[in-house]
């Protein structure tokens, strides 16, 4: 791993004053440290925002669950308001990586890191999400904007994250059985306003599959998926599963998914 | 440079490191403690799970000024008045090992389940270990000896 100068920071201000173009914030460092170790990213200043405190911690009300950017995975998973509000969502995070992972990976990490087969951002689709950051608020469907790539902005930090509560969700995957990161991983919410189908792990970048989201809003029953096409262009084909086989487990966890909610 | 200072193993430790150093480095190289193993050194083999504020973590993947003012258990820490404690004594009796390579890691992310589960299920085990490989044992021992430590523990 290359050398950088390593910064803890006490709060926002000074963390976002230290960022620069060749500069990362560190949180879990889940991602971060294996991907400088590996020569796929080198940094100046690693900027550690772990010690923030006001990004850390779960507010839950009765529309809406804000959960502090350097809130652990493990905090997730075993927030008994997380499970009482939105429970899929505490079950999607006790089933990231594995509990030394849960131990450090937050949730801003993850959604700011957007990798095609993360978790996380299934869950910003689905729940309606607004990213809050130092400087705006983003919706979950204006913040994914590629493969690894998000609206932020250089030296821009997430603060945390807001979930809509819908009526009923569930996030189910089928995990890469080595890595725990989803081949495909479909999280279905019902709201008052509609369905939302956040897919993961099946494109180069999550995304709302609004073919079965307004089946599932005229019946919310599996049934209702069966006669939904699902097109293999533009699915990731690599050695862990083709493109059609992707198409497929998206309608089959889709189902799997409206069946446990 | 960032000079440190951590517990480890009930020790204060004081150290001048360069920035990028590991946790897993600091423990190998600068204290000289070799029971924490380096495997894949990109968090995804669990050989060099240590304890951190009393939570299992991969040491390869956390920086060592990050930790600074923590108190970190390895496996040298363990040990007792000159006796295993009950998890070790457990992998040895129920030949949870072979190569002995994932040995460390698995014996401290096995610790941690225990303070969360007092008597897990073997499949609880099993996902529990889902960050620790093993190449040798195919698993079947290593649950075995987690079961019975529960028992001493």
């Amino acid at each position: 791993m290359k050398t950088f100068n390593y910064h803890s920071t006490k709060d926002v201000k000074e963390a976002t004053k230290l960022a620069s173009s060749s500069s990362a914030f560190l949180a879990g460092g889940m991602t971060t440290i294996p991907s400088m170790k590996l020569g796929l990213a080198s940094y100046k200043d690693i900027i550690d925002i772990k010690r923030i405190k006001k990004l850390s911690g779960i507010k839950v009300s009765a529309k809406s669950v804000t959960i502090g950017a350097i809130t652990k995975h493990t905090e997730v998973a075993n927030s008994k308001e997380i499970k009482k509000a939105i429970p899929s969502l505490a079950v999607l995070a006790e089933g990231i990586g594995d509990p030394q992972v849960r131990n450090r990976g937050t949730i801003g990490g993850s959604i700011a890191n957007n990798d095609p087969s993360a978790d996380y951002p299934s869950a910003c689709i689905a729940l309606n999400a607004t990213i809050h950051t130092n400087s705006r608020k983003i919706s979950a469907d204006k913040f994914f904007v590629g493969m690894f790539e998000t609206a932020l902005k250089k030296g821009e930090l997430i603060e945390a994250v807001e979930f809509q509560v819908p009526e009923k969700s569930c996030y189910q995957k089928y995990p890469n059985p080595a890595s725990r990161y989803a081949i495909v991983g479909v999280y279905v919410a019902k709201h008052k306003s509609g369905v939302n189908v956040g897919v993961t792990g099946a494109k180069s970048c999550v995304y709302n599959e609004k073919n079965i989201a307004s089946a599932l809003s005229k019946s919310f029953s599996s049934s209702a998926v069966d006669n939904v096409k699902i097109s293999s262009s533009g699915m990731n084909s690599d050695i862990h599963a083709s493109g059609e086989y992707r198409a497929n487990m998206v309608k089959i966890f889709a189902k799997k998914a409206v069946d446990a909610c | 440079m960032k000079k440190i200072t951590l517990e480890v193993n009930g020790k204060k430790v004081s150290k001048e490191v360069p920035d990028h150093t590991v946790l897993s480095v600091f423990l190998r190289e600068v204290l000289n403690l070799t029971g924490t193993h380096v495997g894949c050194d990109t968090s995804q083999c669990g050989a060099c799970v240590v304890h951190a504020d009393g939570k299992s973590i991969k040491s390869c993947t956390a920086l060592a000024a990050d930790l600074d003012g923590s108190k970190v258990t390895t496996i040298e820490g363990l040990v007792s008045n000159g006796k295993m404690h009950p998890m070790q004594e457990a992998f040895k009796k129920l030949h949870g090992l072979q190569c002995g390579f994932c040995t460390p890691g698995m014996v401290m992310s096995a610790i941690d389940l225990l303070k969360h589960k007092k008597n897990p299920s073997d499949k609880e085990i099993r996902d529990w270990l889902e960050g620790n490989i093993c190449r040798c044992t195919g698993y079947q021992n290593i649950v075995a000896a987690v079961k019975e430590a529960a028992t001493k523990m």
